[in-house]
């Protein structure tokens, strides 16, 4: 699993309103950034049903990334609490079953912090190279 | 309409964006690798997508290849998804069968050095693009009637102007002001850069005018407590804090209703006369004595008295005062609640100084001639503490020689209190002081300590040119320190003069610190209540820096002024026309349409737990009965499509259309399963 050439996959699912915004910002700032990263727009981390987490880890991925809006900016309330709370759950359950749980990570990323969503990506990028392929890859 | 058939015909479309996506990744690899994607019946590549032979492209492969999904793989969907949306359904389509890649802003401007990363990375964002293309359906989007009534947060100059032109218009406005008059800010100035009109002059026919208009709903000392609905359909609840004194209008209303006469407020001001309680006056910067019971200041609108219940003492004497023909004053009155129904909402909540006191090293509150730029205001106005007579709060001397420190905390990023930020009128306003010095005492002369003298506006250089010449002093550096001499209390005022090279110290009668402006402490509490994001430096984020100044990312809420961003009086009078007029679009249109993302209960997988009702933060679920089963049923017009819902429940009996679960895990496999270089 240490081939060289080994390049990590990881998926992060972000908000319409504040993180898909700020990563939109960053690039009309020009922000550098690795691209392991494949997004998927929803309107609300809130939809981030645990099981879209279980199934990207069982289909191998290295590392996934939920980002929504900071707390109490959430375009829908309370969305990002929800989904903040389901994180625990499942970052508990990927610890049970011998999956190091810094593979999923949560971050909050405001419309206007492009900086930031660069380092988000920096830091993810680089915790997943640390801690290699998931033993999950089927490659 | 297409024959749109099970089987997925999707067409893939790439936008070189001229050199911005062309230039860091290479199209034709892309182009090469979509046409082998399960599915894609067509992949082609143009110039700029977005262009009309773009669009065409779309339209006519819909038609030639019976076409049941498109992607376009160009800038972000919260740019162009409403433009290709619109191509797709010209083509025959329904319009939500159009997905989109975002392959320039998250991924050609930010891999802009790796074109071969960069080209992966846009492979595989079509390759997901499409797996959910292959998934998608027809949905129709929610037209809702929208309410003939606005709402404007805050009545200074810009909310008045805001409300003003959507009465004009023929909407019902509510102008809402915490304070008891309307007026804000502009109402403390003595005169206005560059013109030197009089703020007030000015400003009042439009106060009288916002009082006078008949579509305009005035409510001062009022503040939003709640905000529900989305565009077209707003619940406010409106907290009408106690204000102790009824207008007529309130005393007809009581008479009616309990049987006690009185004519109500009439601004005599018998009450004030009385009062034995004395408080500093915020109007007058704390600068002058004001009673329990009060008026804001001399132009109020409206004309009534307001008691303030934290500092009254409840002794009676108003009440005595004013009489029982009157009968004005209510001791024992509490806040009361009134619900009002808009179809949209202008926010225009002001600004604050920043306490500038907390930079000690410039001395205001501990020395006391060190004073900020809207106490000058008051001094120098005829109407305030001093009735215009600018004098040293230490001795009540004229002073001679002051001292003004632009950029007070501005343009400074060490932290702190200081503001990365230019607040963008204190080089004019203080320009005005200067002027309004000389103009006033004869001899006086005027020292700027300034780091650049910002006069952008129209016949605003003109105006320093005007200042330099008549004799005011620049001297450009950042001030140090400002230390005061005990027994004269002059104050020494420590700079480097980057000009000459060398460090300064100059002695000034009295110092006037142009402080950097701040949003509003409440603004937090308020644009989460409206759904308003804020930028980086804690102002309210507009929906596009260029060209959505006035919109936010929550429909039906508009900005106006300073609770934008620092912006002088004109700006802000134009700014809060521009929302006013995007604001009256949807009353006018009277109907808006609403992207059909709503969660849809799949009864045959629901078990009727009912876990979901607590997940939804509009109570837009229900459990009810149906075939002899308990089944949860979404209101779709409570429903605002987070899908929160439908990322909790158990039993995967939730629909979000748009975001379904199986697109969704589409979009995840394709990624994994398929994607990737390795």
């Amino acid at each position: 699993m240490t081939d060289e050439n080994w390049k990590p996959k990881i998926i992060a699912i972000i908000c319409n309103w504040c993180s898909y915004a700020g990563a939109d910002l960053a690039g009309g700032a020009r922000i550098q950034y690795p691209p392991d990263v494949r997004a998927i727009r929803v309107m609300c981390t809130g939809r981030v049903d645990p099981l879209f987490i279980m199934k990207a880890f069982q289909d191998g991925a290295d590392g996934m990334l939920i980002s929504g809006c900071h707390f109490g900016d959430c375009h829908y309330l309370e969305g990002n609490y929800k989904c903040a709370k389901r994180m625990f759950l499942v970052k508990n359950i990927l610890k049970n079953i011998g999956l190091n749980d810094n593979r999923l990570r949560m971050t909050f990323v405001s419309a206007s912090e492009g900086a930031k969503w660069g380092e988000v990506m920096v830091d993810v990028v680089k915790t997943v190279n640390e801690l290699g392929p998931s033993p999950l890859n089927k490659r | 309409m297409v024959e749109t058939k099970n089987e997925p015909r999707i067409g893939v479309f790439l936008c070189h964006c001229g050199t911005n996506i062309a230039g860091s990744i290479n199209i034709e690899e892309v182009k090469n690798y979509a046409k082998t994607l399960d599915g894609v019946v067509i992949a082609d590549e143009y110039q700029y997508m977005c262009s009309t032979p773009g669009q065409s492209k779309i339209i006519d492969a819909i038609n030639e290849n019976n076409l049941n999904g498109v992607v376009v793989a160009a800038c972000s969907p919260r740019l162009h998804e409403p433009t290709f949306r619109m191509a797709t359904q010209e083509g025959g389509l329904n319009q939500f069968r159009f997905e989109m890649a975002n392959i320039r802003d998250q991924n050609s401007w930010v891999h802009m050095h790796d074109l071969e990363g960069a080209t992966e990375k846009a492979k595989d964002q079509v390759l997901i693009a499409v797996a959910k293309a292959r998934m998608l359906e027809d949905l129709q989007p929610k037209s809702v009637p929208v309410e003939h009534a606005a709402l404007v947060l805050g009545a200074g100059v810009g909310g008045m102007q805001a409300a003003l032109d959507l009465a004009n218009a023929g909407i019902k406005t509510y102008l809402v002001e915490k304070l008891p008059t309307i007026g804000g800010r502009m109402s403390q100035l003595d005169k206005t850069f560059p013109t030197l009109d009089c703020s007030q002059c000015i400003l009042t026919p439009k106060m009288v005018d916002v009082g006078r208009h008949p579509l305009i709903e005035l409510r001062t000392y009022t503040e939003v407590e709640k905000v529900e609905g989305y565009i077209g359909n707003f619940t406010i609840t409106l907290r009408h804090k106690a204000r102790g004194v009824l207008d007529p209008d309130q005393a007809a209303a009581r008479a009616a209703a309990t049987g006690i006469l009185g004519t109500g407020c009439n601004g005599c001001g018998d009450c004030d006369a009385v009062c034995p309680v004395i408080k500093p006056n915020p109007f007058e910067m704390g600068m002058a004595p004001r009673k329990a019971i009060y008026i804001y200041h001399a132009q109020v609108m409206p004309l009534q008295y307001t008691i303030d219940f934290d500092a009254c003492v409840k002794c009676g004497l108003c009440v005595d005062a004013c009489g029982s023909e009157k009968n004005a004053i209510d001791l024992e009155a509490v806040d009361t609640f009134e619900e009002i129904k808009v179809g949209t909402c202008i926010l225009a909540i002001g600004f604050d100084l920043i306490p500038i006191e907390e930079k000690r090293e410039w001395g205001y509150k501990q020395y006391d001639n060190v004073i900020t730029g809207l106490e000058f205001e008051r001094l120098i106005c005829a109407s305030g503490p001093t009735v215009g007579h600018l004098i040293r709060p230490s001795d009540g001397k004229t002073p001679m020689k002051i001292g003004f420190v632009l950029c007070a905390g501005s343009r400074d990023n060490t932290g702190g209190v200081n503001k990365a930020y230019c607040s963008r009128f204190c080089c004019m306003y203080s320009l005005k002081h200067a002027h309004q010095i000389m103009e006033k005492i004869p001899g006086a002369v005027p020292y700027l300590f300034y780091m650049d003298i910002r006069s952008f506006g129209k016949m605003y250089e003109e105006f320093y040119y005007r200042i330099q010449n008549e004799g005011a002093k620049f001297i450009r550096g950042r001030v140090a320190n400002i230390l005061e001499d005990p027994i004269t209390k002059n104050l020494i005022v420590n700079t480097e003069d980057t000009l000459l090279g060398r460090p300064v110290a100059m002695e000034m009668d009295m110092v006037v610190l142009a402080a950097a402006v701040q949003p509003k402490p409440e603004a937090e509490h308020i644009r989460q209540m409206f759904g308003v994001s804020k930028s980086q430096d804690g102002w309210l984020l507009e929906a596009h820096p260029k060209l959505n100044p006035c919109g936010t990312t929550t429909a039906g809420i508009y900005l106006a002024g300073v609770c934008q961003g620092p912006k002088d009086i004109p700006d802000t009078v134009a700014q809060a026309e521009g929302a006013a007029s995007a604001a009256s679009i949807p009353i006018h249109m009277g109907e808006v349409q609403l992207e059909p993302y709503f969660a849809m209960c799949m009864e045959d997988l629901c078990a009727g737990c009912g876990m979901c009702l607590n997940q939804c933060p509009y109570g837009a679920l229900d459990l009810i009965e149906k075939n002899g089963r308990t089944v949860m049923e979404v209101t779709e017009a409570k429903c605002k499509g987070c899908g929160t819902c439908g990322g909790f429940c158990p039993g995967g009996a939730i629909k979000m259309q748009h975001f379904t679960s199986p697109q969704i895990c589409a979009q995840i496999d394709a990624f994994l399963l398929k994607g990737g270089v390795n």
